[in-house]
């Protein structure tokens, strides 16, 4: 493999792995706030043993967010420098707010919370919970606002061959970031939904005399709410993207569909039966829901869904149709470019995150069904079920990222059809000159740590999960007057 | 003043929260083995960092992200060129980060020893890294006109920049030593000082060698004397340490780091990172910064930004400003 292929897989596992914390981190984090400010409120002690539970898991899987976001933060620069030199002047900005803004508040507030149980005033303590769950928002806000003008570049001109920004308020206002960024939000809330819901059910299943059912109810019905509200807003606002990126990356979104001739009205493809294969895609035989594509991409039944054939014609009139002769792109130089992204991804990629999403939702609805006014099926299938239906969540996010990241090739940053032209580029002439041994190394290195922390965060939190309330708060001590005995958490 | 001047400031003086921050919590973590006689006294040292570290570590992720914003080639050609050193700064720094979170989820010796042997190797490594990066950028690179690396992988491996991980290493051990000191109560307190008042004037020398001969290659009349002013304060330092005045002796080392920083980044300028090859190929102030506009925008961001960020810090620090002690430490309660 070429510098190219190994720093694109690299990226990829690296950022994948990083958004499999993040959104565990984000969903729960404001649900433990919410769980604490219900206390604060209440006095009821279920909602303090509520917190200290979920919050527990929150630290185990954040320490993990935060490592890997530190390579996140290097990674342009180490692999992608002649990308990071074409944006820096754009991309730059919104990631070192997301430091100054989020990063400062998230970690500091988060020490002030895991230490500060006996230290600190009841609502200051509070406070520190939510600064914590705001910033984690916030963070997201930003990267995504990165992320989102990457895939629509707006508020920039052209000066010496490069982006240069003329307006902060049109990348942080970009339409694809404020569809982006609630669409990710509420993709956490369903991942830590899934959690509160598996792991409440099947506490709850095992009838254990701890004292704690209360607990595990109020964690399966949050979570189960929690899931259907962020379903219905990821249908919701994946509709909106859907409309933007018919407008912004036509290639994409025939792709998503493997659509290979222009359509209208555009049928939707439920399910693929036989290959999606990019050579091909005439063999793409689906069932489809006539005129459904239309709809998802206009709002009518009858607009016309250009197809790969129609938009690679037009892609090589508008951005050329072979790579510049340039030694950088090492055997692209002068090559064709092939604009079509890698079908089956897409396609299945796009399907996965709907379906997976869907049966995370349908999960739900049935645990909340089953655990109605104090119910609990007694089958043995129950918790297993619950349990397996956290990885769905899991799934639809990674299958949404890969979807967007990919959909996007051949380019890194891609271009906006109504924008500046000449602000885009080749995933290709993105990529640092380095030796293939390097970033090798890299890769190699960076699994084999990110697969060990894995299992390892996946036993602690197993451990932690199943030992329930009483294994993160010990009994109440006899000198717990002694306020010197600190609330540590090391 | 020109807005890419005071980015330059900016970065150098993120650069220098970082050291004098994250300084003491690397070298409490390479300390720990040394220092501590049993688990209670290692929990008592990670305790004292616990509130803390996360937030010092942000420090270097905003003076890596502010690079990006405000000199985009900089940020690129030194982390490309430098690709091996800077992975190893990585993987220092997870190991690091999930060891302190990890170490104590477990009643277990043998798992304590191992995530032990991560929180030594992962403040022995990034320090080692980060001190190489820091020399890297003031002696400079074999970079060719587009920035790009030319010459072997591990070109960022030379005499000058191996100094340059001496010194954050050595310095992050007197400022743990002295943090430990400052922090703790009973028995490791005393040990504590003990060893900085006998490691200091060794530890602290590959520092003073490196400001020193940044001034040799290209010092100016007042990072003369910002070098000058270093090693006052180290010797401040050390005799306010001799008297048991343990914050004084702190703060003291903070002076010694930031004139070293303000030293070695005074010479660096008007570069940012100069080629090794032509003078004409480095990267400059002035022509690795980011446009006029975008830098405007990331002014506002940090005049309001950094202030709050020191307000809340210094806050954190204030509400964990009591010492720790092995009477402090609760019985281990895990799953
Ligand atoms: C939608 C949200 C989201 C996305 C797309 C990303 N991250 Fe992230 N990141 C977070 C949301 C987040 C977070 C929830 O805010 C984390 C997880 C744990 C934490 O402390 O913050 C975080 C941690 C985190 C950290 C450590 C912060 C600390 O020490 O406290 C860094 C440096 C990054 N991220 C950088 C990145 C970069 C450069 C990304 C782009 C490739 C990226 N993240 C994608
Ligand atoms: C601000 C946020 C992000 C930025 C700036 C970003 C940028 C990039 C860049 C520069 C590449 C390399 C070029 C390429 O191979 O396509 C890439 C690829 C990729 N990114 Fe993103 N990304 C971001 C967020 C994410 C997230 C959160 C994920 C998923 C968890 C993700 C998933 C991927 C994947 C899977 C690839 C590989 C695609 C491929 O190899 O073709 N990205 N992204
Ligand atoms: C009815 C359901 C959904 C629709 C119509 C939908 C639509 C979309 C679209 C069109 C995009 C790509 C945007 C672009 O590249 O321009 C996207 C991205 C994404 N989706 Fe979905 N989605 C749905 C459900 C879900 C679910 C259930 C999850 C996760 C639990 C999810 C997670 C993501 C993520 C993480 C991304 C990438 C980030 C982003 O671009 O916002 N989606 N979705």
């Amino acid at each position: 493999m070429d510098v190219l292929d190994l720093a694109r897989w690299q990226f990829g596992i690296t950022t994948v792995y990083h958004f499999l914390m993040v959104p565990l981190t984000i969903g729960l984090a404001v649900l433990v706030a919410g769980m604490q400010t219900a206390w604060v409120r209440t006095g009821d002690v279920k909602y303090l043993r509520m917190t200290k539970f979920w919050g527990k898991l929150m630290l185990v899987n954040f320490a993990m967010g935060v490592v890997t976001g530190i390579v996140q933060e290097f990674q342009f620069g180490m692999s992608w420098s002649a990308y990071s030199r074409f944006v820096g002047d754009v991309f730059g900005a919104p990631l070192a707010m997301e430091g100054l803004v989020a990063f400062f508040v998230e970690s500091t507030f988060l020490g002030l919370w895991i230490f500060g149980w006996d230290r600190l005033p009841k609502r200051v303590h509070l406070a520190c919970a939510w600064a914590f769950s705001l910033a984690t928002i916030a963070s997201a806000y930003f990267i995504l606002a990165a992320n989102s003008w990457m895939q629509h570049p707006v508020g920039v001109e052209l000066v010496d061959g490069r982006p240069r920004l003329t307006s902060i308020w049109a990348v942080l206002g970009n339409n694809t970031a404020l569809a982006a960024v609630p669409h990710t939000v509420a993709g956490c809330f369903a991942v830590a939904a899934a959690v509160l819901v598996g792991i409440g059910a099947w506490h709850l299943a095992k009838r254990r005399a701890d004292g704690d059912e209360p607990v595990w109810r109020a964690s399966v019905k949050l979570g189960g709410w929690v899931g259907v509200v962020a379903f219905s807003a990821l249908a919701i606002t994946g509709d909106v993207q859907g409309k933007l990126m018919f407008e912004q990356q036509p290639m994409k979104m025939a792709a998503a569909e493997a659509l290979c001739h222009t359509e209208a009205p555009a049928s939707f493809s439920v399910f693929a039966i036989g290959d999606v294969s990019r050579q091909d895609c005439e063999s793409v035989k689906s069932i489809t829901v006539p005129a459904l594509l239309s709809f998802l991409a206009h709002s009518d039944f009858s607009t016309e869904v250009r197809g790969v054939e129609q938009l690679v014609q037009e892609y090589q009139a508008k951005y050329g149709a072979n790579y510049p002769v340039d030694p950088a792109l090492g055997e692209l130089s002068g090559q064709p470019i092939d604009y079509v992204p890698n079908l089956p991804v897409t396609y299945w990629g796009f399907r996965f995150m709907i379906g997976f999403g869907a049966l995370s939702a349908l999960a739900s609805v049935a645990v909340l069904w089953f655990t109605r006014k104090g119910r609990l099926p007694s089958t043995k299938w129950f918790p297993r079920l619950a349990l397996a239906g956290i990885a769905t969540p899991f799934l639809a996010n990674t299958a949404g990222w890969v979807f967007t990241e990919m959909g996007r090739q051949p380019f890194v940053v891609a271009p906006n059809p109504t924008g500046v032209d000449g602000v885009w580029l080749f995933t290709a002439r993105g990529v640092s000159g380095l030796t293939a041994g390097e970033v090798l190394t890299s890769l190699i290195a960076l699994t084999t740590v990110y697969a060990v922390l894995a299992v390892v965060e996946f036993s602690l939190l197993r451990r932690y999960a199943r030992a329930g309330v009483a294994g993160v708060m010990p009994p109440d001590r006899p000198d717990k007057s002694d306020d010197d005995k600190l609330a540590f958490a090391y | 003043m020109e807005l890419s001047i005071v980015w330059f400031c900016v970065i150098a003086l993120l650069w220098l929260g970082y050291l004098f921050l994250e300084g003491f919590d690397f070298g409490v973590g390479m300390l720990m083995p040394f220092l501590a006689k049993d688990n209670t006294e290692r929990r008592v040292m990670v305790n004292t960092i616990g509130p803390v570290w996360d937030g010092n570590e942000v420090w270097v992720i905003v003076a890596i992200g502010a690079t990006f914003a405000a000199f985009p080639g900089w940020y690129a050609s030194l982390l490309s060129a430098a690709y091996l050193p800077v992975l190893c700064v990585l993987l220092g720094l997870i190991g690091r980060g999930v060891a302190f979170e990890y170490r104590g989820k477990v009643d277990s010796d043998r798992w304590r020893a191992a995530w032990d042997k991560v929180i030594f190797t992962g403040s022995l490594v990034p320090a080692l890294g980060i001190g190489l990066l820091i020399a890297t950028t003031v002696f400079g690179l074999p970079l060719d006109a587009e920035g790009n690396r030319v010459g072997p992988v591990l070109a960022a491996v030379r005499p000058e920049t191996l100094l340059g991980a001496a010194a954050v290493v050595g310095f992050a051990l007197v400022h743990g030593a002295v943090f430990t000191s400052l922090k703790t109560d009973g028995d490791i307190r005393h040990r504590a000082r003990e060893l900085a008042l006998r490691l200091g004037p060794l530890a602290l020398v590959p520092l003073g060698a490196l400001v020193v001969l940044a001034q040799l290659r290209s010092g100016s009349g007042w990072t003369w004397l910002a070098a000058g002013v270093a090693g006052a304060a180290a010797l401040v330092s050390f005799a306010r340490l001799l008297r048991g005045r343990e914050g004084q002796a702190f703060a003291a080392l903070g002076v010694v780091i930031a004139a070293s920083v303000v030293a070695l980044f005074g010479s660096l300028y008007p570069n940012v990172l100069p080629s090794t090859l032509d003078p004409a190929w480095s990267l400059t102030v002035e022509g690795a910064a980011s446009s006029p506009y975008a830098l405007g925008v990331m002014s506002w961001v940090a005049l309001f930004g950094t202030p709050a960020v020191l307000i809340y810090q210094a806050w954190t620090y204030w509400v964990f400003r009591k010492r720790v002690s092995t009477a402090h430490i609760p019985p281990v309660h895990v799953p």
